[in-house]
């Protein structure tokens, strides 16, 4: 049998999540260890035998027996929680307390225990973005430092600092905690951020892209399989990751270059996950509870539902971000409605936005604030503007990708060609805004 | 008519990574695949566990290992070939090179006369 995409990755979140709460997650190191040992065991054994019918089951009574055995071996040097530390006392109660540890029903429980965990409120959304994707997607240090552009060392510090944080909290996070609700809603940014890193961020890489949205994807679905998890707001969560994922592969190009949001080949976009994203759009809608990523995603439904960019309902969509900035102002959000009023007002209307936006000084570092001032002075034909726009949005470009974008629109305010329509748009709000 | 060999694998770096670790494990499958689809394939064989114990000298001491780890042998396989050439040239489509490890290559005897 053919092993799953990734299929070690996420076997090791689920593995690092249980046993990190039958050890205490002050034995979160003590968890990794034996994880590793499981795959070390599971690559000797399949290489000579082939994968199993049921790899992950395989893996998790690997993990188990690893469990069992390094307990009875050093039940006395470790520390363990008071009430586990009774149970291993004697290999009577040792074997079945370690079984009531990993029944099905609470491995899919950990999972939410440890992602609430690690987005810990002490911790930098950076952090429990990096946190995530190492215990829950089984990144190592060095696949999160490429995929974010940062050193591998730094990644590393980053990560052991943040673990010291979780491993101080006295257990893992649990769903009837009092604190849950806010608790939620930082597990909503920071899968939200990740999957922001993969749809703008740095890294050139589009499969790493892909696989960060994925891992988004797939840690917003684990919400809607529980009941306390399963708000609305999870859903729209999980409703605009899918109506944007539905349309990454037509945003970025083979070569790695991003493509202007009105030269995008909409054939690409994967009609079924924007169909799945449509689905969750309509489950969200329940209750009274209207959050921005409510907003965000009814938006990506009206992108997902145009045919062509010029078909698109912009009046829907500037009134949709009027919606947004009342739920959520941000300068970002500002911007992308100025770039809506340009479409459904024309140029200088949106222009006139942009212009508005109070607090619009805190878009100085933001490359496409002035690429939007570009591309509409363009599309008012004041060429030299234009040209001085891109310059400072190239100045402040963040990564080779987005050097390239920009250089290319520096390139075109000097051609003469008649001028084309290719606004920077981007709906979902930055990572970094 | 083919003959038998065994294979030995030595050493080897484990993988750092989840997604190493899937991807070294594929390969060996893979790997191990071609060897059956080609008819060289006798016996997967097994693993090794890395533990052990040497018994030595009339004295019979036992020691535990330990072995230096790129002398340990992980596993072994057994395959079927031409000859010893054929055999050698086969083992090199063997994952384990990439992570430093060796494989040596042993005719198996023939008993008959």
């Amino acid at each position: 049998m053919e092993p799953i995409d990734h299929l070690f990755r996420r076997e090791s979140g689920r593995m690092v999540a249980t046993l990190t709460r039958t050890f205490g997650i002050h034995n979160l190191a003590l968890a990794e260890d034996v994880v590793q040992d499981a795959f070390c065991r599971a690559v000797d054994v399949w290489k000579f035998r082939g994968m199993p019918e049921n790899p992950s089951a395989w893996l998790m009574t690997t993990a188990k027996n690893r469990a069992l055995d390094l307990l009875r071996r050093e039940r006395r040097a470790l520390t363990f929680a008071p009430e586990l530390a009774r149970l291993i006392e004697s290999e009577a109660s040792l074997a079945p307390a370690i079984d009531s540890f990993f029944t099905p029903h609470t491995i899919k429980d950990d999972q939410l225990r440890m992602m609430f965990s690690c987005c810990h409120p002490r911790l930098r959304e950076e952090a429990q973005v990096s946190l995530v994707l190492h215990i829950l997607c089984g990144f190592s240090v060095g696949e999160i430092a490429s995929a974010f552009l940062i050193s591998p060392a730094a990644t590393e510090k980053r990560i052991t600092r943040s673990k010291k944080v979780l491993a101080g909290s006295k257990r893992l996070f649990e769903l009837s905690d009092a604190d849950f609700t806010t608790r939620l809603s930082i597990v909503h940014r920071a899968l939200y951020l990740l999957f922001n890193e993969g749809y703008h961020g740095a890294c050139a890489n589009s499969a790493v892209r892909v696989e960060l949205c994925a891992e988004a994807m797939r840690l917003a679905e684990m919400l809607l399989d529980h009941a306390l998890t399963a708000t609305p707001t999870s859903y729209a969560l999980s409703a605009l990751l899918h109506l944007s994922a539905g349309r990454l592969p037509g945003r970025v190009d083979i070569s790695g270059d991003l493509i202007s949001f009105f030269d995008q080949d909409r054939a690409l976009w994967n009609q079924e996950i924007l169909t799945r994203g449509r689905r969750l759009l309509e489950l969200s809608a329940t209750g009274s509870e209207l959050s921005d990523y409510h907003v965000e995603a009814s938006i990506a439904a009206v992108h997902a539902s145009a045919g062509t960019a010029e078909e698109t309902d912009w009046g829907a969509i500037v009134s949709l971000y009027d919606t947004l900035l009342q739920v959520r102002s941000t300068p970002v959000g500002a911007l992308n409605r100025a770039l809506a009023v340009a479409q459904y007002k024309g140029p200088e209307c949106g222009l006139q936005e942009l212009n508005g936006i109070v607090d619009r000084d805190r878009l100085s570092a933001y490359p496409f604030y002035f690429a939007a001032l570009g591309e509409l002075e363009l599309q008012c034909g004041r060429r030299s503007l234009a040209h001085d726009h891109f310059t400072s949005a190239l100045a402040l470009a963040r990564n080779p990708m987005e050097r390239r974008f920009l250089d290319q629109r520096v390139g075109e305010c000097a051609c003469n060609d008649t001028l084309q329509n290719s606004g920077v748009h981007s709906e979902v709000p930055l990572a970094n805004e | 008519m083919m003959s038998e060999f065994v294979l030995l694998y030595r050493g080897g770096e484990s993988p750092k990574s989840a997604e190493e670790g899937q991807q070294v494990m594929t390969k060996w499958i893979a790997w191990m695949k071609e060897l059956g689809e080609k008819g060289h394939l006798v016996e997967a064989g097994h693993p090794l566990e890395e533990t052990g114990k040497v018994v030595k000298g009339t004295q019979k001491t036992v020691t535990d290992g330990p072995y230096a780890e790129k002398d340990l042998v992980g596993g072994y396989t057994l395959i079927k070939a031409n000859d010893l050439a054929q055999a050698a040239e086969l083992c090199k489509g063997c994952p384990i090179f990439e992570a430093g490890g060796t494989v040596e290559v042993r005719p198996v005897m023939k008993m008959d006369m």
